[in-house]
């Protein structure tokens, strides 16, 4: 019965599900291939569109149908990691929480590394430059008390824990450091994620060295560095706002400056 | 002089350029009103220690306040560093207060008092 209606129709039932894919529209997709040792060009895929995509869909079907050896990075795939940022059509963005239907422009997405840190191969940067910067803006923890000793309450209505609490959901995706004008033309510039964690760390109760902290982000490109013009700000995949807390180190390095206390 | 101490040097000269500023504006259009000529600035300018000091602060300020900012472009868009960047500051800066020392001078210095 079911050959006579194949022959009928002149389809089998798996032709005509290949039929459909096949018909499927695509997505023009342009990856940027290669490492720093061989320089970076752009290649392109034809990959299959779905209603319901993100970004590092796209990526990934690229990695599991057509090429193996396409370099990327993600973990989490909900936006709490920070390892899948990339450049999307020119724009750093969390890929696992970027909708294609959002950035499609003519059936096309181009993706590149994220700017602003060197390229190890593809999609994949090196986060070190990142990091260090987070070191060296004095982001670490100075304990006001032992581990023996009991732990203070914090209020959480303090106005100085308000302002640490705006900045403590960053998720070091570096998309701030890559949307950076100031970071792509000075190499020493800490950078927004930096100086924000800087400020934080400089208004939360537990910290016993405030003075430590505005040492380290008033040196060679320190916060004094940053023209404020807060691309930063609009590009933070969470919300968060580095332009204002660089403006607050900035507004507390001047008060110490006259004499106001750290 | 820590990178610190050039942002606050060129926030406080522009703090310092402010009234200047105003002031110079309002000056010169209250000044120009039924007309103004060579003579009669001069007039007003030569032998006067106000306008001396004045302008004399005016073009420390201008000269402090416009090297640093071409400082930092110097840095940023045409990747100078370290010697070079800030000996071509200092040139900046030392250049420009030559010339506005030259025209305070020129207009403040003799004349009457
Ligand atoms: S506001 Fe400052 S940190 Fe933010 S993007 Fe601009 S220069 Fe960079
Ligand atoms: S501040 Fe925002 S953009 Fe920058 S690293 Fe943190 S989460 Fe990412
Ligand atoms: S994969 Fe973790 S934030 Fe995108």
């Amino acid at each position: 019965m079911l050959v006579y209606l194949n022959r009928n129709t002149g389809s089998t039932a798996p032709e005509r599900w290949k039929a459909k894919v096949t018909q499927r529209e695509t997505i023009t997709v342009t990856v940027q291939r290669g490492s720093a040792a061989t320089g970076q060009q752009a290649q392109e895929f034809q990959v299959p569109a779905y209603e319901s995509q993100t970004v590092l869909d796209v990526v990934s079907w690229i990695q599991q149908n057509t090429d193996p050896t396409l370099t990327y990075r993600f973990a989490c795939r909900v936006g709490m990691c920070g390892s899948c940022a990339m450049m999307v059509n020119g724009v750093p963005r969390w890929t696992c929480r970027t909708h294609v239907k959002k950035v499609l422009k003519d059936q096309r997405i181009d993706i590149a590394p994220l700017r602003n840190l060197p390229v190890l191969k593809d999609l994949a940067v090196d986060m070190d430059p990142f990091f260090d910067k987070w070191v060296a803006a004095e982001g670490r923890h100075h304990p006001t008390a032992g581990r023996e000793e009991p732990i203070p309450a914090i209020n959480p209505e303090a106005q100085n824990r308000q302002v640490a609490s705006a900045g403590i959901e960053c998720i070091n995706c570096s998309i701030c450091y890559a949307a950076c004008d100031t970071v792509a033309n000075d190499p020493d510039y800490l950078g927004p994620a930096a100086l924000q964690r800087a400020w934080t760390l400089y208004n939360d109760a537990k910290d016993a060295d405030r003075s430590a902290i505005l040492d380290a982000v008033s040196g060679k490109g320190g916060c004094h560095s940053c023209h404020s013009m807060g691309s930063c700000t609009t590009y933070c995949p969470n919300g968060l706002d580095p332009l204002s807390a660089i403006a607050g180190l900035k507004r507390a390095t001047t008060r110490r400056f006259f004499g106001g206390g750290a | 002089m820590t990178a610190f101490h050039l942002y606050m040097a060129q926030r406080l000269s522009a703090l310092v350029m402010a009234p200047f500023v105003l002031v110079h504006l309002g000056v010169m259009i209250y000044a120009i009103q039924g007309g103004l000529t060579a003579a009669e600035i001069l007039g007003r300018t030569q032998g006067s220690l106000f306008w001396f000091l004045f302008y004399g602060m005016f073009v420390i300020a201008v000269a402090l306040h416009a090297a640093l900012g071409l400082r930092v472009i110097l840095a940023e868009w045409a990747g100078l560093r370290g010697g070079v960047l800030n000996g071509v500051s200092t040139a900046i800066g030392l250049g420009l207060l030559g010339l506005g020392a030259h025209a305070v001078w020129a207009v403040t210095a003799g004349g009457g008092a």
